[in-house]
Formats: structure tokens, sequence, C-alpha cells
């Protein structure tokens, strides 16, 4: 399959192509001035944007080519027979295979969804629609293999996010199978010991995130995968927070399904995307029907085409797909090992700085300390002793500076790390070195602002 | 928007102080009386109070509470227990309503200290549209505890 690229006049502007050098702080001042939401104060100050985490900023090639489009190739796809029908089906599956090849996979094993959390709810229902399907007698005999009943278990791990958590507690409600979870230490750290003991013979499928949204930990895939395997299994990977920050390659990484979203990533929201195994996903029964995604279609019933259109009923997000085809050429070209080269000293300099200050807890690893053979990337959240996040996160902002606060989605894991709620600072391709800083000078005021002395309650 | 019209100081002392917050002390008097309790939880950032009221001779006799969150929610749970306590319940009504009236109306109303007392502090929150939630997670809890309460 041959990638396709968006016009040269997209590309940015001020990036090389000389993917041989460390992507260094003056290369990413240059990236900064590509992203036009970045150069504004904020309450008197300059923007410090430390929560591309929660959603990343869009530079102008991207707001460029969904722009573009509109301008030039607006019409619904797969479907008409006009110039601009034509140019707009031509666009949107040229975009999926830009997409699909970031990932190593091929264009039909990419499904466009509205964002990760449909991704991973479209896997969960599938699977029930399959369970449905082989009860009534539908489908060949090999939609058994999806189909889930008591006895049957679902695993998932202590960390996830809600998105990769709540699809599969109703699944299992949904079909009486079981949902068990790998516990996560007291640090967070995943227990792989209890991992091994937990998916077994019963497993039918091991759901998990790549990287954590909370911890910035890079998860033990191979492991997990290969405990999935040698039960069975089937494996769900979230990579909503790997994909934008490291080089990726589902096939390498042999899951059979994962998700992740074009937000976080460069793109505009309302675009995401789902991997299947190809022969997985042309042998699940659809999750949302209608019109798009059949072939014959008869007052009773209904036939359905293979993936990826099998997954995408109705008017699809044309612009997104094409904006979020130019987002992933933006990072290509910056290029992912650099990227995650940078993002890694990033992550460092967030932990170093975070952990120097007194009272307040780095979550995750400690400075300079790897987790399954991975160094932090960059995301780093911690709790404050003595201010409630929203407490910090207001004084960050009256500082120019905007972070994440809350449960970060992740309230099981906040529950097992003794606290309800953190506050996160996510760096990306455009974070310099001074916005860490003036992040760092910034909440080392914090507790003298709110008057906490003692470390108590820490 | 300057920081300290947030977060005045009497609303930091109050968040530290917590007035009327533990419920141990005076629960039998309270369920001795019309009783209500309700618990409320803001879903985005994980704050939650819990407030119990207990109504008699035309008063409320006690509000007591017990959460956690941030400065703000828990500063005004603890002026909602100095203000409530001995008030009649009519009176209540008009405090938080004036409270409330005052949160919603984006800086444009300034709370009067002859009314609301301390929680006249609250007025800088109103500014800060993120944070009117956190000021009234309490009352909120308060005036479904008092319904409950026959108040």
């Amino acid at each position: 399959m041959a990638l396709v690229s968006v016009p040269a006049p997209l590309r940015p502007a001020s990036v090389g192509t000389a993917h041989s050098s460390e992507l260094d702080d003056s290369e990413a001042e240059r990236i900064r001035h590509d992203f036009p939401a970045l150069d504004q104060a904020v309450n008197g100050r300059p923007l410090v944007y430390l929560d591309s985490g929660a959603t990343s900023q869009k530079p102008r090639s991207v707001l460029e080519a969904e722009q573009d489009f509109y301008e030039t190739r607006n019409a619904a796809v797969h479907r008409g027979a006009h110039e601009l029908a034509v140019r707009a089906t031509d666009a949107y599956e040229e975009a999926r295979a830009t997409v699909a090849a970031f990932v190593g996979v091929d264009p039909a094993e990419l499904v466009w969804t509205s964002n990760a959390t449909e991704a991973l709810n479209l896997v969960a229902y599938a699977f029930s629609n399959a369970t449905v399907w082989a009860e009534r007698g539908r489908g060949t005999a090999e939609l058994r293999r999806f189909a889930l009943g008591p006895g049957d278990e679902i695993v998932v791990t202590e960390l996830e996010h809600h998105a990769n958590l709540i699809p599969w507690q109703e699944l299992a409600f949904r079909t009486g199978a079981t949902l068990r979870y790998i516990p996560v230490d007291d640090d967070g750290r995943l227990d792989l010991a209890e991992a091994a003991r937990i998916i077994g013979p019963n497993t039918r499928l091991v759901a998990f995130s790549h990287a954590s949204n909370l911890l910035g930990t890079v998860s033990p895939v191979e492991e997990l995968v290969g405990l999935a395997r040698g039960a069975g299994a089937f494996t769900v990977l979230d990579a909503c927070q790997s994909v934008p920050h490291m080089p990726v390659d589902f096939k390498a990484l042999d899951v059979d399904f994962a998700a992740f979203s074009g937000h976080k990533m460069l793109a505009p929201t309302g675009i995401g995307a789902l991997y299947g195994r190809r022969e997985l996903l042309d042998a699940l029964p659809p999750f949302l029907v209608g019109g798009s995604m059949i072939t014959t279609v008869t007052m009773e019933r209904a036939e359905y085409l293979p993936a990826p259109q099998r997954f995408e009923a109705g008017t699809q997000r044309i612009s997104q797909a094409v904006a979020f085809a130019a987002a992933v050429d933006y990072l290509r070209e910056t290029g992912m090992q650099r990227i995650a080269a940078r993002e890694a000293r990033l992550g460092e300099r967030l932990a170093q700085g975070i952990a120097a200050l007194d009272g307040v807890r780095l979550l995750g690893p400690a400075p300079g300390e790897e987790w399954y053979v991975h160094p932090r990337f960059g995301i780093a959240a911690f709790d404050v002793a003595g201010v409630h996040a929203h407490d910090v996160g207001q004084y960050l902002d009256s500082r120019g500076v905007a972070v994440r606060v809350g449960h970060h989605c992740a309230q099981p894991l906040h529950r097992r790390l003794g606290l309800t709620a953190s506050t996160r600072a996510s760096a990306y391709v455009y974070t310099t070195e001074a916005d860490i800083d003036a992040f760092l000078a910034a909440l080392a005021e914090v507790r003298g602002f709110f008057g906490v002395t003692s470390k108590a309650g820490s | 928007m300057s920081l300290d019209a947030l977060y005045q100081q009497v609303i930091l002392d109050h968040a530290k102080e917590r007035h009327g917050s533990g419920f141990a002390e005076r629960l039998a008097e309270a369920q001795a009386a019309g009783f209500g309790e309700s618990h409320q939880l803001n879903p985005v950032c994980g704050d939650e109070v819990t407030v119990r009221v207990a109504v008699a001779d035309g008063a409320i006799q006690s509000l007591r509470w017990e959460g956690q969150g941030c400065s703000i929610s828990m500063a005004s749970a603890s002026v909602l227990h100095d203000l409530a306590e001995g008030a009649s319940p009519e009176e209540f009504r008009q405090v938080a309503d004036a409270f409330r009236e005052m949160l919603r109306s984006r800086g444009q109303i300034a709370g009067d200290p002859e009314v609301l007392g301390d929680a006249a502090a609250f007025e800088g929150v109103s500014r800060f549209a993120a944070r009117v939630k956190c000021a009234m997670i309490a009352w909120v809890a308060a005036e479904d505890a008092a319904r409950q309460a026959g108040a």
C-alpha cells in the first residue's frame, strides 16, 4: 500500500526532514510557532500548555487540511457519481491509508470512529452482538468464538481509563461473563505474577492500556499479550496515550484490536480509529447499523459489507479523517522516534522537578526509574499535600499554566493510590523546557499561597 | 482575574477550620428530631459532601457535614454550618437563595454581608464559572436534607 501524503503546501513549513538529529529545544520552539493556539496570553501570562494528555493543540497544516477539504472536495463518500463525490471518497480513503500505515496496519483493518471510547465500545458491542447471533443461530459457526457467557472471563487492569473499563463491565453484564482485573501495587505497578494467575483457560478477552494516562508508564505489552495468547484470549489495546507519543506498530505488538483518538495527536476532535485484525473484523457482527454499510436490504433483513465499511454506518467524519492524515503527516515528518526520545527527556525533567518539591508526591516511577524497561513518557501526575488538585490547577492557571486536575477518568487507580484527585502535567512535540520550568516555578508557590506549611495529609 | 478575589482569606480560613464537620458528636440529638441526610457528588472532580440536618421547634437545631474536596467546597460547607444552625427553615431558604443568586451572577451581584455573613466572601467565585458547583455542593445537600427533615 503506497503511502499517501498531503500536498506540499500543507506540510509543516518549519520542520526539516533531518531525522537523524535530536529534537532539541530550539526545534520545539520552531514547532511551537506552527500552533496558533499556543501563541496567546492567558490571565496576563504567555500560555504554558501542559494538558496535551487531555487534548493536543493543532498545527496550521491540520487546520488548513480541513478547510481545504471543505473548499475543494466536500461531498458524501462512497455514494454519488459526481466529481466532488469521487474526490471526497479518494481523500477519505487516502486518509485511512495514511493513518493505517502510521500504526503498521492495512487500510481495511482501520475503522474510523468518533473517538477511542466509541472504538472500544464498538468491540464490546460487536462481541455481545456475536453472543446474541450465536444464541439465535444466525451467522456461521465461526461466530461462536466471539460469544461470551457464564464462566467466561474478561480481564482488564486496575489502571485503566474508564473508557477501557466500563465497556467491559457492561459487556460482562450483558453476556453473564465475569470481569476480573490485574491489580497494581501501592505505587501503581502492574502485578505481573498476579496477571499470570488471573489470565487462564477461562479468559476470553484481555483489555489493557498501552501507556498510562496518569503514571506516564508504558505497559509490558509483550508479557500481557503472551499470557493472553497462551490462554487463547483476544487482546484489546487502548493506545490513546501511546500512538501520539512513540512509534507504534500494532502488527509487531501482535494485538487483535487497538483504539486511539485523533485529537490527542494533533488532529481535530470527533475522530478516532479502531484497528482490528482483518479476519476478526470481517467475522464480527456490526455495532451501529444503517446506511453505507450494507450490500442487500429487504424489508425483512440486511446483509453487511466487509470491514471497514461494515462498521461505518451513516455519513462519516470526512473532513476530520482528512485532517487526521495531515496530523499524521506532521508527526511523521517530525519523526516518532525523535518525538519519543524528546518526551522521555521532558518526562524526566517534569519528574525530577516535581519530586524535588517539599510536600509534593510524584505518582508513578521515581525520577530516573524505568518500569517495564521503558522510561516515563511526557506525563507526570502528582498530589500536593494539603491542597486539593482543583486548587492547585486554579493557582497554576492564574500563572498561565494549563494542567489537568481531577480523577483523569481513572477513579479506581486513584482510589488504589489513596487519592480522589490529582494534578497532571503532560507534554508534547511543541513543549519547551521553558514551559516545564515555568510550570515548576508556579507549582513551587502553591503550598505557600494556600498557607500549607506542614506535610500533614500527604 | 485576580486569584485573591477567588481565594479570600476568610475562605482559606474556613477551608482549614471546617466548622460543623464530623458527625459523631451530635448524631444522637440529630436523629431524635426531624431529620434529613443528603449526599452530593460532583462527578467532574470527585468532590463529595454529606449533610445532616435536624429540625425541631421551628428552627434548624443542627447542621453537620462530612466531605472531601477543594478549598472552595470545604469552606462553603463550613460557612453553611455557621449560617444554618439556629436559623428557621424560612430564614435558611432566603440565605440559600441569595447565595445561589450571587454565585450564578457571573460577577454581577455583590454579596451582602448583612444577609450572607461569611458567605458573602464567595462573590469572587461567581467569576470562575468552573468553580460555582464547588461552592454550591454543600448547600444543595443542605436544601435536600432540610426538605427531608420537614423544614
